[in-house]
């Protein structure tokens, strides 16, 4: 088996999407970053339901991730789109109305 | 010959029942229902109020005879029954010796309608089936059932009361429960208090017509009788207090009817507060009885309790003496009767009804009740007495009890006393404390149906007296027999004969019912036997045979005195066209001015009238009811029905086993002879001598009571009603005559008290009883006298420093401290403001605030609004936590 293998690409896609949400400022990419994170707990889920021979696919769960993150990233999308309506930008370092 | 009568004519006992024996609460709620209505709407009603108290007891006094009547079926039901038709109930025979299971036979009177009880009860005892399917289904009528052995003998059963009880509240584990106990007594007492008191409000409509508080006098007149009634059917000594204190406060209002004259109230005062003294020992005695009877307050485990043996007899000792303060305060025995003729101040009918007929007997009623308590704690019957080594003694000839003896002191100083009022009515008062002594001597020597017999024909007669007297100074407008009285039988010819009547009654001439009564309490002491060398009923008190004869005389003196001021002679009064204050109060007079423009006094009208013939018919003939047995040879049947009836059967095992003396010819002879050389003695002084010398005259100018100078002394010590009042007020100065009389007396009746009650449990002959008597009865006057005589003189000197000293305590240490008290108060106060307020309170509330504005500070630099950094910090913290997670595991 290869699960290391796909331990590993996980690993790495996880860490570049924490990496962008962390780092972005474009919210946009943060939102894709997030995509990242997600699709690299997808291939986690896979990869060790295979692994294990689980009795509910893995797969069940990733396809809802799938559509929980689509809907995620429609809310996403248009939480940006009312941001930049409202500041004419999308630079996250600019949203800051809950400072205290 | 054997000379006791045997009680019961078997020990078996049959539960006796109907709606009116189980319903009997009914009787005093009606009265206390026509209270309320009198109370709140009399006043707006057309008769003022009395219609409706008038129609409530006559309910109650039909209802009252509809019970008497039942419990009479039920009597004889009991009679004839054999263990085929009736249920017997079986008492559970247990060893006396062990005194420490008592409590559970002793339950059978709380209401079974418990599904507890009733495990108890099948589980617990060899309870006869049947009888107690019956205790199972009626949850009202259960009686008193409980452990009697059956003897097997022939002849029928004993009825037992019957108690309806419902729980009032329960704690922790223990229930108190008000009821209802009806049996004979409990029905005597209803129907002569239903009866007096239905009189009594008929006759009122007429003699306190107009008064100013009619509404307020028919409202408490139904508050009494709604508080005797309950009193009288209580099943637990705790009801039993509260109708106590219920009469009393009854008695209180209605002596100060007329409040606004100072003595009138003065005299409530001194009535309650005689009666409080009595009511500490009621209290007491209560207590020690629930204690000393197993946590019981249930008259009949009460009186179980004691006869059982379970009991210790010095506890019971006690107790009774408690109650016997009870006894002489509400039932005027001496000492603490001084009450009872000052409350003569109150309405002539309410002296009929509350201050002769009814209220004063609940003493006696109490210790009839409680008759197992005193029967054993005051060792009543001799067959009681044991010695120490446990054995049976004969204590003939010597017999003598705390309560015999109060009772015979008691009914000597009423009668002396009697003797030298002016006032008709307290002559009556005194007469009531004479015969009260009578019934509660009567108690004391065992003769318990002779008490209540007594109580019965002394209501009848004596409220009878009252009532007469009453119309008397309702003509006259004055109870003073000397200044307004004299041949008033020819003015008030009714008011005269049925007087008359009352007065033979009292007098205890034959056939008069007060003949009957008296004379088995005479028979009763068992002293005639010790004369007539027989055995005796239940011990020879001959003393109190001896007193009881000499108090017999006296009373019909006495009577024959007020007749001859009253009835003969001739008319003194007439000239009161200045009406005197205290006559003014006892009278609605305002009313009756248009009438009272004087001339010669008429007779008064039908309502006062009837009453009158009503109370003079049943004098005449109520003693029929208890013929003594075998009396000119006829039947069973006829004679003794009285105590037939109300006399519980101790095979119910709450009433003592009483010897009955047998009748006896010659001691009826005896007495008869006796009062009537009295009635001869005062006839000859009055109606001949008195009235030769002039026919208006009162007394004879150089009387007996001027010549002789023992006479003389005795008269003004009487006149100063032995001097007892002097010593509670503390008023006027005690002379050294009195004080010799009043330690006397005091110390003779304390020393034969103390010497002989408490000796009576030992192995003590009638001379030595008498030589220790003796002594302490003198020691005490010694003690008394000594005090008084020297007192005088120390009061007089040292009450002005005592003053002085009272008033410097009061003013420098009294009001000092209430000063220093106050001034540190403030002190307090302050420092309690300047330090808790100020500094603890507010402080701490202000540092709550500074801290949280400082913490905000803090925390709001951590507030920068950038989702990033928020991210950042959750992502730090995950991996920690993940970190962790690994670690550990």
């Amino acid at each position: 088996m290869y699960l290391v293998q796909f331990l590993l690409l996980s690993a790495i896609l996880f860490c570049i999407g924490v990496y962008g949400v962390l780092a972005r400022r474009n919210a946009v990419l943060v939102l894709m970053s997030i995509e990242l994170i997600l699709n690299a707990v997808n291939i986690n889920l896979i990869a060790f339901g295979a692994y294990n021979g689980a009795a509910i696919p893995a797969e069940v769960f990733a396809l809802f991730i799938i559509a929980v993150a689509a809907a995620e990233v429609g809310v996403g999308l248009a939480l940006v789109l009312t941001i930049y309506r409202n500041s004419k930008s999308i630079d996250l370092h600019e949203v800051d109305l809950l400072k205290g | 010959m054997n000379s006791f009568l045997a009680v019961e004519a078997g020990g078996d006992v049959v539960q006796a029942g109907g709606f009116f024996l189980e319903n009997v609460w009914i009787i005093p709620a009606i009265m206390a229902v026509s209270f309320v209505i009198i109370l709140g709407f009399g006043k707006r009603m057309p008769s003022g109020g009395s219609n409706v108290g008038i129609a409530a007891v006559v309910v109650c006094f039909i209802l009252a005879l509809l019970t008497a009547g039942q419990w009479i079926g039920e009597v004889n039901r009991a009679e004839g029954c054999s263990a085929d038709t009736c249920a017997y109930i079986h008492f559970d025979d247990k060893d006396h010796s062990d005194g420490g299971d008592h409590s559970d036979d002793e339950d059978h009177s709380e209401d079974e309608d418990h599904s507890d009880d009733e495990d108890h009860d099948e589980g617990a005892f060899p309870v006869d089936a049947s009888a107690s399917g019956l205790t199972g289904e009626s949850a009202a009528a259960i009686g008193a059932v409980a452990l009697v052995e059956s003897n097997g003998e022939g002849g029928g059963a004993s009825a037992l009361a019957v108690i309806s009880e419902r729980t009032w509240w329960s704690n922790g584990g223990f229930d108190f429960t008000v009821g209802t106990m009806v049996d004979g007594l409990t029905v005597t007492l209803l129907v002569v208090v239903t009866l007096v008191s239905m009189l009594v409000h008929i006759y009122s409509t007429d003699y306190v017509a107009g008064d100013r508080r009619y509404t307020h006098f028919f409202g408490f007149l139904s508050l009494f009788t709604a508080a005797m009634l309950f009193f009288v059917t209580s099943a637990n000594v705790l009801q039993m207090i509260v109708g106590w204190e219920l009469v009393g406060v009854c008695s209180f209002a209605l002596i100060g009817h007329w409040w606004e004259d100072q003595d009138n109230s003065d005299a409530a005062l001194k009535a309650f507060l005689t009666n409080r003294v009595g009511d500490m020992g009621l209290l007491i005695g209560m207590i020690i009885l629930f204690f000393a009877s197993g946590e019981k307050w249930g008259i009949v485990d009460i009186n179980r309790a004691a006869l059982d043996g379970s009991t210790s007899h010095t506890l019971l000792l006690i107790a009774s003496l408690c109650l016997l303060a009870a006894v002489m305060s509400k039932s005027g025995q001496f000492f603490l009767h001084t009450w009872l003729p000052d409350a003569m101040a109150g309405p002539t009918p309410v002296s009929a009804l509350i201050h002769a007929a009814t209220m004063v007997v609940a003493g006696v009623y109490l210790i009839a009740r409680l008759y197992g308590v005193f029967w054993e704690g005051l060792s009543i019957g001799v067959s009681n007495v044991t010695n120490a080594a446990g054995d049976l003694i004969d204590t003939s000839g010597a017999s003598i009890n705390a309560l015999a003896i109060i009772g015979a002191v008691t009914t000597l100083v009423g009668a002396s006393l009697a003797f030298v009022q002016d006032d008709i009515k307290k002559v009556l008062a005194y007469s009531t404390i004479s015969q009260l002594g009578y019934m509660t001597m009567a108690l004391g020597v065992g003769a318990w149906t002779a008490a209540i017999f007594h109580l019965t024909t002394h209501a009848f007669f004596k409220a009878c007296l009252f009532l007469g007297a009453g119309s008397v100074s309702h003509a006259v407008h004055s109870f003073d027999m000397k200044k307004d009285m004299g041949g008033m039988r020819k003015f008030m010819p009714t008011t005269y004969k049925t007087f008359l009547i009352g007065s033979i009654a009292l007098a205890g001439l034959p056939p008069l019912a007060g003949f009957w009564s008296k004379d088995e309490i005479l028979v009763g002491t068992g002293g005639w036997g010790f004369f007539e060398g027989k055995p005796h009923s239940n011990g020879a008190y001959t003393v109190m045979l001896v007193m009881g004869l000499i108090t017999a005389a006296m009373t019909a003196a006495y009577m024959t005195r007020v007749m001859y001021l009253t009835f003969f002679g001739e008319f003194r009064g007439g000239h009161h066209d200045d009406h005197d204050d205290a006559l003014a109060a006892d009278h609605a007079v305002d009313a009756h001015d248009d009438h009272a423009h004087h001339g010669d006094p008429h007779e008064s009208g039908p309502r006062i009238l009837w009453p009158l013939r009503i109370l003079a018919f049943l004098a005449v003939v109520f003693g029929f009811f208890n013929l003594p047995p075998g009396f000119l040879g006829l039947p069973d049947g006829i004679t003794e029905r009285f105590g037939h009836y109300v006399e519980p059967s101790s095979a119910g095992k709450y009433f003592p086993k009483i010897n009955h003396a047998d009748p006896s010819w010659s001691l009826a002879i005896a007495s008869t002879l006796i009062v009537s050389a009295a009635v001869a003695v005062a006839y000859r002084y009055y109606f001949v001598r008195v009235n030769q010398q002039s026919p208006s005259a009162t007394e004879l100018v150089n009387g007996p009571t001027e010549r002789f100078g023992l006479l003389k002394a005795g008269h003004t010590m009487l006149k100063n009603r032995y001097y007892l009042d002097h010593i509670y007020d503390g008023g006027d100065p005690v002379s050294p005559a009195g004080s010799v009389a009043m330690g006397t007396i005091f110390g003779a009746a304390a020393g034969l008290t103390l010497g002989f009650s408490l000796d009576n449990g030992l192995d003590q002959a009638f001379v030595p009883s008498l030589i220790w008597g003796l002594v302490l009865g003198l020691t005490v006057f010694v003690i008394v006298a000594a005090a008084l005589r020297t007192g005088v003189g120390i009061a007089t000197f040292v009450k002005r420093p005592l003053a002085f000293a009272a008033n410097w305590v009061h003013e420098n240490i009294i009001d000092g401290a209430v000063d220093e008290v106050g001034k540190n108060s403030v002190k307090g106060a302050n420092a309690l403001y300047t330090y808790i307020d100020q500094g603890a309170i507010d402080g701490s509330v202000n540092a709550v605030g500074r801290g949280s504005q400082g913490a905000g500070g803090e925390l709001r630099r951590w507030s920068t609004g950038q989702v990033q950094q928020y991210a950042t910090v959750m992502f730090a913290g995950a991996t920690l936590l993940a970190g962790l997670l690994i670690i550990v595991i």
